[in-house]
């Protein structure tokens, strides 16, 4: 049995107080006005006139689109104008600062769906990758059941808040929430068949629905299996798991559509599901990874080996690499292409988020891939940590990199209300994870693959 | 000096693994096994040295990934600057995302084929040489191991390989001195 140490138990509760009040902060300090920006933007351009007097953005950041045969600048700022997602009168705003005003007003309600929706989506992929095991019926993994299942705890809490966040956010996320705005636009009147706020929401709560059932009965014939001496409850698992991986893939495609794609109502990939869901999926297999060493580390489950670690590890970096594969896919169709209305996404990543954007692909590529491309490293422990501690990195900039360029745009930061949301939702990961893993013995009773698991070998 | 070698047959690869670890601890010497398809963990299991060939394929993962960043730059850039994608910028860097797809099937198809050939030259396989499996049911669903017995009692050890679990058991003499 595992009790949640009490120093990391007493670590989540401080951080997840000091989340709050830094997230409280955050909204209360947002400027209500539009005089409040002047002043702001005042302060800030007093600031840099003291540093330098000559530091203009826009020179250099257009760099990559320079066309040098027609000596012009480049397409970005003629993309970039028909990109009513991202301009002022996008918004329906009238003027420039009460644009800023929205961003700023925005900002905390982005950061703290960042943060909840990352951890969200950790816990949401161990599920999906627990039901994959069952549906497969794989023989290497159910050693390592109570251990997922402890971490998807957390989907119950975590999937409700992000839904309390996408509910309430409004106009701060979701352009086509407002009615002026899609009043005097073809596009978006041309997407309200599925872009309305009642089907929106209907959405929301048949994604949580599906996924929290699944989580709640597969749990409960999990535990059931530990009592009895036949395979009924293991049957029924198979059958749900089966069932839940096709509406997970359907749900997680529309739910990346609502809750981030429809951030920017005129942009659209085809790709962008598949993309989301690359990331969850490494984050999670991570966590997997992360929380079976800690574990591990304690000695509470000799029953799993390092060739469990080496499985993990193997998932982690071939999900490093299928990740960047479908950023890079998603990327090099719209650069090639350069279709206004397409390239406008990227523009604002690379213009205005350069270093995340480019450091990103660092972290979840170069780095997993040369830190566990040696078959031997990846049964040692300390070796798989740095990786996950980059790929767990990188994949919090990708989502801060999906949320933050489409709703706050260039008046983005990280500060107070970035960090308090991590902070916070951290603490309440591993509060409900650590309970959730404590409830019942982390070694799984009578499933048929328990014993080829506890024997693993290659 | 005429040598002894004891080959042994066994029909599942459990058995094999199991079979070879046995002598290996009882101290008899296992010079070959023979087996239909790749045995997971059997290189461990027999006791070989770990394989460099992963290593060389990833130096020929650089000479591929080189070769392609050299032979694009080459065609697209200098020899006959291309405009791709509606961007003329005729530099390297700001097209390359055009070239990686290229960089990456480069990349794999050295590393590829540079190992297998490579593997080819260290094994010592060419085309038409003679086949070296003794008994042609290793390439079916027989699994032969090859137990050198110049230094010991054939008695005892083919006892102990029909305990193993072995279907089969011949001894071979090999007049040849090698």
């Amino acid at each position: 049995m595992y009790t949640l140490p009490s120093k990391l138990k007493l670590f989540s509760i401080i951080i997840m107080v000091l989340g709050l009040a830094g997230m409280t902060y955050g909204f209360l300090t947002t400027p209500k006005t539009v005089e409040d920006v002047k002043r702001i933007m005042a302060q800030q351009e007093d600031h840099h006139a003291e540093g330098h007097a000559v530091a203009e953005h826009g020179d250099e950041t257009t760099a990559n689109f320079v066309d040098s045969a027609r000596g012009e600048e480049g397409y970005s700022e003629s993309a970039m104008e028909h990109a009513t997602d991202l301009n002022p009168e996008g918004h329906g705003s009238s003027s420039h600062d009460e644009h800023v005003l929205h961003q700023l007003q925005t900002r905390p309600w982005s950061a703290t769906f960042v943060a909840a929706f990352f951890f969200m989506m950790i816990a949401l992929g161990v599920l999906v990758f627990y039901a994959i095991q069952y549906a497969s019926q794989a023989g290497w993994s159910p050693a390592l059941y109570r251990i997922m299942e402890g971490i998807t705890a957390y989907l119950l809490p975590g999937s409700i808040i992000v839904f309390l966040i996408v509910a309430f956010a409004g106009t701060h996320f979701f352009p086509w929430q407002n009615d002026e705005l899609v009043a005097g636009d073809k596009i978006l009147q041309g997407k309200t068949g599925y872009l309305n706020l009642p089907f929106f929401l209907i959405r929301a709560v048949i994604y949580l629905l599906g996924w929290n059932l699944y989580r709640y009965f597969s749990r409960k014939n999990s535990l059931a299996q530990d009592e009895v001496n036949n395979y009924g409850p293991y049957r029924k698992n198979f059958k749900i798991s089966v069932f839940f991986l096709i509406f997970f893939i359907v749900t997680e495609a529309s739910m990346s559509i609502d809750w981030f794609m429809s951030m920017t109502p005129h942009w659209y990939s085809t790709l962008f599901p598949w993309y989301v869901f690359s990331s969850l999926f490494v984050s999670a297999i991570t966590v997997i990874a992360l929380v079976t060493i800690h574990l591990k580390s304690r000695g509470l489950i000799p029953f799993v080996s390092d060739k469990h670690l080496h499985d993990l590890a193997i998932y982690m970096f071939a999900f490093s690499i299928f990740w960047t594969y479908l950023w890079f896919s998603q990327f090099m169709l719209i650069w090639y292409a350069n279709i206004p209305e397409e390239v406008t996404y990227f523009i604002i990543r690379i213009q205005e988020y350069k270093v995340l954007f480019f450091g990103m692909l660092i972290l979840n590529f170069v780095f997993p891939i040369l830190v566990l491309m040696n078959s031997d490293y990846k049964r040692v422990p300390w070796f798989v940590v740095i990786a996950a501690v980059f790929i767990l990195v990188g994949h919090y900039i990708d989502v801060f990199l999906l949320v933050m360029p489409s709703t706050v745009g260039h008046n983005w930061s990280f500060g107070i209300p970035e960090i308090a949301a991590l902070l916070f939702f951290a603490g309440l990961f591993i509060f409900v994870v650590g309970t959730g893993l404590g409830k019942v013995s982390l070694r799984p009773k009578n499933d048929p693959f328990i014993k080829e698991s506890e024997n693993y070998h290659f | 000096m005429a040598s002894k070698k004891i080959h042994a047959i066994y029909t599942d690869d459990d058995l094999l693994m199991q079979a070879v670890k046995q002598t290996r601890a009882a101290n008899y010497h296992i010079s070959e096994v023979f087996t239909p398809f790749p045995v997971h963990g059997l290189d461990h299991a027999v006791g070989l040295a770990a394989t460099r060939i992963a290593i060389t394929s990833f130096l020929y993962g650089l000479v591929g990934l080189s070769f392609a960043v050299w032979m694009m730059n080459y065609i697209m850039i200098e020899d006959w600057p291309q405009n791709i994608g509606g961007k003329p910028s005729f530099t390297f860097y700001q097209n390359m995302p055009a070239f990686i797809p290229i960089m990456f099937e480069l990349t794999v198809f050295f590393a590829a084929h540079l190992m297998v050939i490579t593997f080819y030259m260290r094994s010592k396989l060419w085309p038409f040489k003679k086949a070296e499996n003794p008994d042609l049911r290793t390439t079916d669903d027989h699994f032969l191991m090859e137990v050198e017995a110049d230094n010991h009692d054939v008695e005892i050890l083919t006892k102990f390989l029909y305990d193993t679990g072995a279907s089969e058991i011949s001894l071979i003499e090999n007049e040849q001195d090698h």
